[in-house]
C-alpha cells in the first residue's frame, strides 16, 4: 500500500548528492568563467554606467525637451506629447526624477540589448522549419520560467550588479522580438519574394530589401513587447542591485510604505504607457502604404 | 524562321516528396488521377516539349490548374524539374551554378505576375526600378532609367506614388515597366492581365503589342483566354493536365482542333473575324478578280469576294506578290463551325 500512497522517488540521500553535485559543478564553473564573463560584459557595463550618468547629469528641461521631441517623431500626435511631458513633469515634482532616470537608462539599453540580439535569431528561425522548432521551446522556456529561478545562476556567475541584472531583464524580455521577427518575416506574401527571385536577387537583397521592410510592423509589434515586459521586470531587477523605480518599491514592500509604493509603482506605468503609445503609433505609420493592396 | 530561343525537352514536373522515385511509372504513363490516389503526389508537368521562337510571342494556353504556372516557372527555374532539359540560348539553365542562374535571371529574362508581384513598401519609381537595384545599380541612377519606361507604359507623374494608390490597371503597368526596364531579352508573362477588367485587359494588350513591335522580345504569355492568346500570341500552345495537346499557328489550331478539349475551347469564337485568308486560300493559281491581304480577316474578305463579279479574289503577302487565290464558297466552309463529332477522339467528354 504504501507503493500507492507514497510516490516511489528518488532515495533522499541519493537526491541529495545529486543537487550537491549540480551546485557543485556550476560553483566551479562560475569560478573558472565568471571573470572571464565579467570582462566579456565590461562595455555593456560601462556603456550602462555611462548612460544613466549621463541621463542623470543633464538638466531636466532638457531631457523633457528630447522626451518631448521622441514622442513627436515616433507618434506625430500632440496628445502623447503633451502626455509625456505632463508625466514627467509629475514624476519629477513627486521626487522620483532620478530613479527614473536610472530606469530610463536600463530600459534603453536592454531595449537596444534585446533588439541587436533579437532580429538577427528571428532571422534565423524564419530561415527554416528546423532552427524554429529547435528555437521555439528556448523562447518558451525563458517566457515561462520564474525570473527568481533564473536570476540565481545569473547572481552566482556575475553577482550582484546592473550587468546580471540588465541580462536578468534581457532573458525575460527578448522573446517577443525575436517571435515576432520570424512571423513578420514568414508572413511576408509569396508574390512579393518570388519577384525578387525571379529578378535574381540573392539571399541579402532578399532580406534586406523585401523580407525585412515588410515584416517591420510585425517586428516593431516585438519592440513594443519587449520594452512593456522589460519595464515589467524592473521590480525584480532591482532585488540584484539595478538602480531605479523598483528600489523604491521593494523598501515599501518591507516596510508597509503605501504611499511611497503606489508612487514608484504609477511612474513605472507612466513609462509604460508613454513607451507603449509612441512605439504603437510609430508602427502603425510604418503601415501607411499597405492598406488596400488586395487588387486582384 | 527556325532559330529557337528556349527549347523545353521531356519536361517532367511531379510535386510531392518522393516526386524521383514515381517519375518512372508516370514515364509509363500513369495518370494524374491515379498518381494521386496511389502515391498523394500531384503531377504538374507531363512530358512537355516546346521549342519557343525567338522576337515573337509565343501563347501558352490552358484551364485552371492545366500546369501553365508551373511550366513558365521552369524557363528561369523558379520551380526545379523532376526530369527533363530546359535550354535558353544554347545554355542548359539546370546546369547552371547559383552564381549563374541569378545572373541569368538578372539579365536575361524578367517576369510579370498575375497578382503583379509589386513590393508594397516601395514606390512606383522604385518598384520599376528594382531589376536594375538588384543588379547593383545605384538606386538614383536605376531609377533615371527606368523612367523611361514608366513613361512608356504611361505612367509618368506617379514615381512617388505606392503601389496600393492605383488601380490594378496601373500597377501591372508598374509591372510591366519593371521587367522592361533591364532589358532582358525573355519576358515571360503568367496571367498578365487575368485580374483586370475587360476594357483595361484589351488597353494593357494594346500597350504590349505597340511595346513588341518596337522591341521584338521574346515573350511567353500564359492566359487562360482564347481571345487574349488569339490577339496576341504568334505562335499557341495548349495545355491540359500538365500535357501540351496542341501547339502552333493559331489558325491551324481553329481550323484543325486536334481534339474535343480544343474544339470545346475554340467553338464559341467568332470565327469570321479570326480565321484569315491566306488559311483557307487556294495557293498557287491566280484568278480574275481583286486583290485582297493575305492577313485579312474573312468577315472582311467577305465583303471584297462578294463585291466582286466572279466571287473570287486573289490573296497577296505583305510585298505585294499574289500567293494564291480565294472563292465564296471557301470563306463560307471556313466560317460554318464544324460538326462536334467529326473528332477522333471519343475518349473525351
Ligand atoms: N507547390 C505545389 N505543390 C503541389 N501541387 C502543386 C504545386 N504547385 C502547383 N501544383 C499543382 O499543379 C497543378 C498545376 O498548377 P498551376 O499553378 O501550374 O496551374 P495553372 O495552369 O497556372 O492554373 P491557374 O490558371 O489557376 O493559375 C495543379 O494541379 C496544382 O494543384
Ligand atoms: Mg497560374
Amino acid at each position: 500500500m504504501d507503493f500507492l500512497t507514497e510516490f516511489p522517488g528518488m532515495e533522499r540521500q541519493a537526491l541529495r548528492d545529486l543537487k550537491k553535485a549540480i551546485d557543485g559543478g556550476f560553483r566551479d564553473f562560475s569560478r573558472e568563467f565568471g571573470e572571464a564573463l565579467e570582462n566579456f560584459f565590461e562595455p555593456l557595463l560601462w556603456f550602462l554606467v555611462w548612460f544613466e550618468k549621463l541621463l542623470r547629469a543633464t538638466p531636466w528641461p532638457l531631457i523633457i525637451l528630447v522626451i518631448a521631441l521622441f514622442a513627436w517623431l515616433g507618434s506625430r500626435s500632440k496628445a502623447v506629447v503633451a502626455g509625456s511631458v505632463l508625466s514627467f513633469l509629475a514624476i519629477g515634482y513627486f521626487g522620483m526624477w532620478n530613479d527614473t532616470m536610472s530606469t530610463l537608462a536600463i530600459i534603453s539599453v536592454a531595449t537596444l540589448l534585446c533588439i541587436t540580439v533579437g532580429i538577427p535569431f528571428g532571422v534565423l528561425m524564419a530561415r527554416s522549419d528546423r532552427t524554429q522548432t529547435a528555437i521555439t521551446p528556448i523562447l518558451d522556456i525563458m517566457q515561462t520560467i520564474p525570473a527568481f529561478v533564473y536570476l540565481i545562476p545569473v547572481v552566482m556567475l556575475l553577482g550582484i550588479g546592473k550587468v546580471p541584472g540588465l541580462i536578468a531583464v534581457c532573458i525575460y524580455a527578448i522573446p517577443p522580438i525575436v517571435r515576432l521577427t520570424n512571423l513578420g518575416i514568414r508572413l511576408v506574401e509569396k508574390e512579393a519574394l518570388e519577384a525578387a527571385d525571379a529578378f535574381g536577387a540573392d539571399y541579402r537583397q532578399k532580406l534586406f530589401g523585401v523580407q525585412i521592410p515588410l515584416a517591420l510592423p510585425n517586428i516593431f509589434a516585438g519592440v513594443n513587447q519587449t520594452i512593456m515586459m522589460a519595464l515589467s521586470m524592473v521590480v525584480i531587477a532591482s532585488m540584484i542591485g539595478v538602480a531605479g523605480l523598483g528600489v523604491p518599491v521593494l523598501r515599501s514592500i518591507s516596510n508597509q510604505y503605501l504611499a511611497l509604493g503606489l508612487m514608484n509603482g504609477l511612474a513605472i506605468v507612466a513609462l509604460a504607457i508613454i513607451f507603449d503609445r509612441v512605439s504603437q503609433r510609430f508602427g502603425e505609420r510604418l503601415q501607411r502604404h499597405r492598406k488596400g493592396i488586395d487588387h486582384g | 524562321m527556325d532559330e529557337v530561343k528556349i527549347r523545353i525537352e521531356n519536361l517532367y514536373k511531379i510535386f510531392g516528396p518522393r516526386a524521383q522515385s514515381v517519375l518512372a511509372q508516370v514515364q509509363q504513363g500513369m495518370s494524374k488521377q491515379e498518381l494521386l490516389e496511389k502515391h498523394n503526389h500531384v503531377l504538374g508537368l507531363k512530358d512537355i516539349n516546346v521549342a519557343v521562337t525567338p522576337r515573337e510571342i509565343s501563347v501558352i494556353m490552358g484551364l485552371s490548374g492545366s500546369g501553365k504556372s508551373t511550366l513558365i516557372r521552369h524557363v528561369n527555374r523558379l520551380i526545379e524539374p523532376t526530369s527533363g532539359r530546359i535550354v535558353v540560348d544554347g545554355q542548359d539553365v539546370l546546369t547552371m551554378t547559383k552564381e549563374e542562374l541569378i545572373d541569368f535571371r538578372r539579365h536575361k529574362v524578367s517576369m510579370v505576375f498575375q497578382r503583379f508581384g509589386l513590393h508594397v513598401h516601395k514606390t512606383v519609381a522604385e518598384n520599376a526600378a528594382y531589376g536594375l537595384a538588384i543588379q547593383g545599380t545605384p538606386i538614383r541612377q536605376a531609377k533615371e532609367r527606368s523612367r523611361k519606361w514608366l513613361e512608356r507604359v504611361g505612367l509618368s507623374g506617379f514615381e512617388d506614388h505606392y503601389p496600393s494608390q492605383l488601380s490594378g490597371g496601373m500597377q501591372q503597368r508598374v509591372g510591366l515597366a519593371r521587367a522592361l526596364a533591364t532589358d532582358a531579352e525573355i519576358l515571360l508573362m503568367d496571367e498578365p492581365f487575368s485580374a483586370l477588367d475587360p476594357l483595361i485587359r484589351t488597353d494593357m494588350q494594346d500597350v504590349l503589342l505597340g511595346l513588341q513591335e518596337e522591341l521584338h522580345k521574346t515573350i511567353v504569355f500564359i492566359t487562360h483566354d482564347l481571345d487574349e492568346a488569339l490577339r496576341l500570341g504568334d505562335r499557341i500552345a495548349i495545355l491540359r493536365d500538365g500535357a501540351v495537346i496542341q501547339q502552333g499557328d493559331p489558325q491551324e489550331i481553329i481550323l484543325h482542333p486536334a481534339d474535343d478539349y480544343i474544339f470545346d475551347f475554340i467553338k464559341d469564337i467568332n470565327r469570321s473575324r479570326v480565321i484569315e485568308a491566306k488559311s483557307v486560300m487556294t495557293p498557287g493559281a491566280s484568278v480574275d478578280g481583286p486583290e485582297l491581304p493575305h492577313d485579312l480577316v474573312l468577315e472582311e474578305a467577305l465583303q471584297v469576294v462578294s463585291a466582286s463579279k466572279r466571287k473570287m479574289a486573289n490573296v497577296v503577302d505583305a510585298d505585294g506578290t499574289a500567293v494564291g487565290s480565294i472563292e465564296l464558297q471557301q470563306i463560307i466552309d471556313a466560317v460554318a463551325r464544324p460538326a462536334e463529332d467529326s473528332d477522333e477522339d471519343p475518349t473525351y467528354r
